[in-house]
C-alpha cells in the first residue's frame, strides 16, 4: 500500500489560515489502513484545527468526509455540498489529493499529509518502504528483496563498505538490504546469482509523467 | 616511474592521498603535496570525502600533475549522474590523468550537506565498466568516442568487513568489471588480512593495504565505534593511551604495520588525514 503521515497541526492551520469554511476528505483505501487518512483520522485532524483556531478566537466550519478511493472519479462523486466550502483538505495519497484537485479545479485543494513511499505493514503502525516503483522489476535476481527501496544508494551489485554488521552505513540501526540478499540467496542455494553483475538500470522507465494505457492492449 | 609501471615490475608501491579543501586557499594542500614528492610513487584525489563538499578532485588531480605528482583520480557516484561522471573521465583523460579509482562514495546523508539528492546513478562495479568502455573507445550507451582514454581503473575492498563474504564476492565482480588494482579501507588485523590475501592472490591483481594513522587513542575508540569495516585492537589502543607523544607513537605503529605487510602484498596506501606531513616519517619508522 502507499503510506503516508500526517501533516503537523501548525502546517495544516497556516495553509488553511484564510478560509471559514473547509472540507476535510479522507480516504477509505491506503491511508486509511496505515492510520493516517481514513475517518478517524478526519475527524482527530478536524478536531485539532478546531480546537487551535479557536485559541486565537476564530472559528471555523469543518465538514467532514471519507469516500473509499481519492484516485477515482467514480468515488469522488460521491463527494457532497463541496461547493459549500472554500477549500478542502485531503488526507489521501498524492494521487488522491490531485484527483480531488481536478475534479474542483476552481477551489484549492490542501495536503493533510506527507505521501513517503510504497510500503510492507509490518505491525500495527509500523510500515516499512519496500518497493520505488522503478518501473523495471528485478526482484527475481535479488532473493526477492528490493535493493533499489531497500539499500540506501540503491546498489545493484552487492554492499559498500559502508556495511557495519549487517547494518546500513545511514544509521538508525537500518538493515544491509545486500546483506540479507546474500543471506537469502545463500539459503537458496544461488550464490552463483549474486556473483552476475547486473548492467546499471534503464532509469528512463522510472522516469517522470508515466501512464500506463491498458486500451491500446489490443493493438 | 609511474604507478602502474611501478606495480607490473612488482615494487612494494607506496600511496597517500590528499584530500582537497573547503575554499580556494590550496597553499596548505600544495605544501603538503610537496612535502610527499619523491616520497611516494602516486597520490589519491578525494572526492568529496565523506560526503563533505571541497574542491573538486579533477582540479585537484591537474594541480598535482603540475606539481609532478602523479594522481590517483577517486571518483564516487554519489554526485554525478552517468553524464557527469563520463564526461569528467573525458576530460581527465585529456588533461592527462591515468589512474581512477571507481567508488560508490559515502551517503549523503553523513556528509555536510544532507539535503542533496544522493544520485547512484551508478555504483562501483559499474563504473568500473563505463571506465573499460571508454579504453575500448565508446561511450556508455555505445556511441563511439573520437579518441579513446587509456585508464588504469582500480577499486577498494575491505579485507576486515562485516560479514566478510558478501564483501569478496563484491571484490570479484569488480575484478570482472575491469578493476586492475585495489587499495584497502585500513588494516589492522594482520590476521585477517592474511587470510584475505590467501584468498586474493589467484586473481593476481595488486592490492595496496590501507595503513590509517593512528593519532590518539581516543581517535582509535571513535573508529572503531563509527566507521564500517575498521576494528583497532585493544592491544594498539593501550600502546596509544600509554605513550606521553600518542602521534609519535601513532607513526610508530604505522611503520611497524608497513614493516608486517611488506612480504604480504604489492604495496600499501597511507591515509594520513591532515597529517600528510607525518608520511615521510611512517616510511623512515617502516624502514622504507
Amino acid at each position: 500500500m502507499i503510506v503516508a503521515e500526517p501533516k503537523k497541526i501548525e502546517e495544516i492551520k497556516q495553509m488553511t489560515d484564510k478560509f471559514d469554511r473547509i472540507l476535510m476528505v479522507g480516504c477509505g483505501t491506503c491511508t486509511t489502513v496505515c492510520l493516517t487518512g481514513g475517518e478517524r483520522e478526519v475527524n482527530l485532524m478536524a478536531t485539532a484545527l478546531r480546537l487551535a483556531r479557536k485559541v486565537e478566537g476564530q472559528d471555523v466550519e469543518i465538514g467532514e468526509q471519507t469516500i473509499l478511493r481519492q484516485c477515482d472519479f467514480e468515488y469522488i462523486d460521491e463527494l457532497k455540498d463541496v461547493h459549500n466550502y472554500q477549500a478542502i483538505v485531503s488526507l489521501a495519497c498524492g494521487a488522491g489529493i490531485q484527483g480531488i484537485a481536478r475534479k474542483f479545479p476552481e477551489m484549492p485543494v490542501l495536503p493533510g499529509v506527507n505521501t513517503k513511499f510504497i510500503g510492507f505493514n509490518e505491525e500495527f503502525g509500523y510500515y516499512t518502504e519496500q518497493c520505488k516503483a522503478c518501473g523495471d522489476c528485478i526482484l527475481h535476481l535479488t532473493g526477492g528483496i528490493c535493493p533499489i527501496a531497500r539499500c540506501a544508494k540503491g546498489l545493484l551489485n552487492g554492499p559498500c563498505g559502508g556495511t557495519n554488521n549487517g547494518k546500513c552505513e545511514i544509521g538508525g540501526d537500518k538493515d544491509c538490504a545486500w546483506t540479507l540478499i546474500y543471506n537469502q540467496l545463500e539459503r537458496q542455494g544461488n550464490l552463483k546469482q549474486f556473483k552476475e553483475i547486473i548492467a546499471a538500470k534503464d532509469f528512463a522507465k522510472a522516469g517522470n509523467i508515466r501512464s500506463m494505457d491498458l486500451r491500446k492492449a489490443g493493438d | 616511474m609511474g604507478f602502474k609501471e611501478a606495480l607490473a615490475k612488482g615494487e612494494f608501491v607506496i600511496t597517500a592521498e590528499v584530500g582537497p579543501p573547503k575554499g580556494t586557499d590550496i597553499s596548505e594542500m600544495v605544501h603538503h603535496v610537496e612535502a610527499l614528492k619523491g616520497k611516494v610513487t602516486a597520490l589519491n584525489v578525494t572526492d568529496n570525502q565523506s560526503a563533505v563538499m571541497r574542491i573538486s578532485t579533477l582540479a585537484v588531480s591537474k594541480i598535482l600533475l603540475d606539481l609532478g605528482v602523479e594522481p590517483i583520480y577517486q571518483m564516487t557516484c554519489r554526485d554525478r549522474n552517468r553524464l557527469g561522471l563520463q564526461s569528467d573521465l573525458l576530460g581527465a583523460a585529456v588533461l592527462g590523468i591515468k589512474n581512477v579509482l571507481a567508488l560508490t562514495g559515502d551517503h549523503t546523508t553523513l556528509g555536510d550537506h544532507k539535503s542533496a539528492k544522493p544520485v547512484f546513478d551508478l555504483e562501483s562495479v559499474q563504473l568500473l565498466q563505463v571506465i573499460q568502455g571508454l579504453n575500448e573507445g565508446h561511450d556508455m550507451a555505445g556511441n563511439a568516442l573520437k579518441g579513446k582514454t587509456d585508464f588504469f581503473a582500480g577499486a577498494i575492498v575491505t579485507p576486515e568487513a562485516n560479514p566478510f563474504e558478501p564483501q569478496f564476492a563484491k571484490f570479484e565482480k569488480k575484478i570482472e568489471a575491469g578493476a586492475k588494482f585495489f587499495q584497502t579501507q585500513a588494516v589492522y588485523d594482520i590476521k585477517k588480512f592474511h587470510a584475505f590475501m590467501d584468498r586474493a592472490s589467484k586473481y593476481n591483481v595488486p592490492i595496496l593495504a590501507g595503513i590509517l594513522l593512528l593519532k590518539s587513542a581516543g581517535m582509535a575508540r571513535f573508529l572503531n565505534k563509527f566507521v564500517a569495516g575498521i576494528s583497532v585492537p585493544d592491544e594498539l589502543i593501550q600502546e596509544l593511551a600509554n605513550s606521553e607523544k600518542p602521534l609519535a607513537k601513532g607513526v610508530e605503529i604505522a611503520g611497524r604495520q608497513i614493516r608486517e605487510l611488506r612480504n604480504v602484498c604489492a604495496g600499501v596506501h597511507i591515509m594520513a588525514i591532515g597529517a600528510e606531513d607525518k608520511v615521510p616519517d611512517i616510511l623512515a619508522a617502516a624502514g622504507i
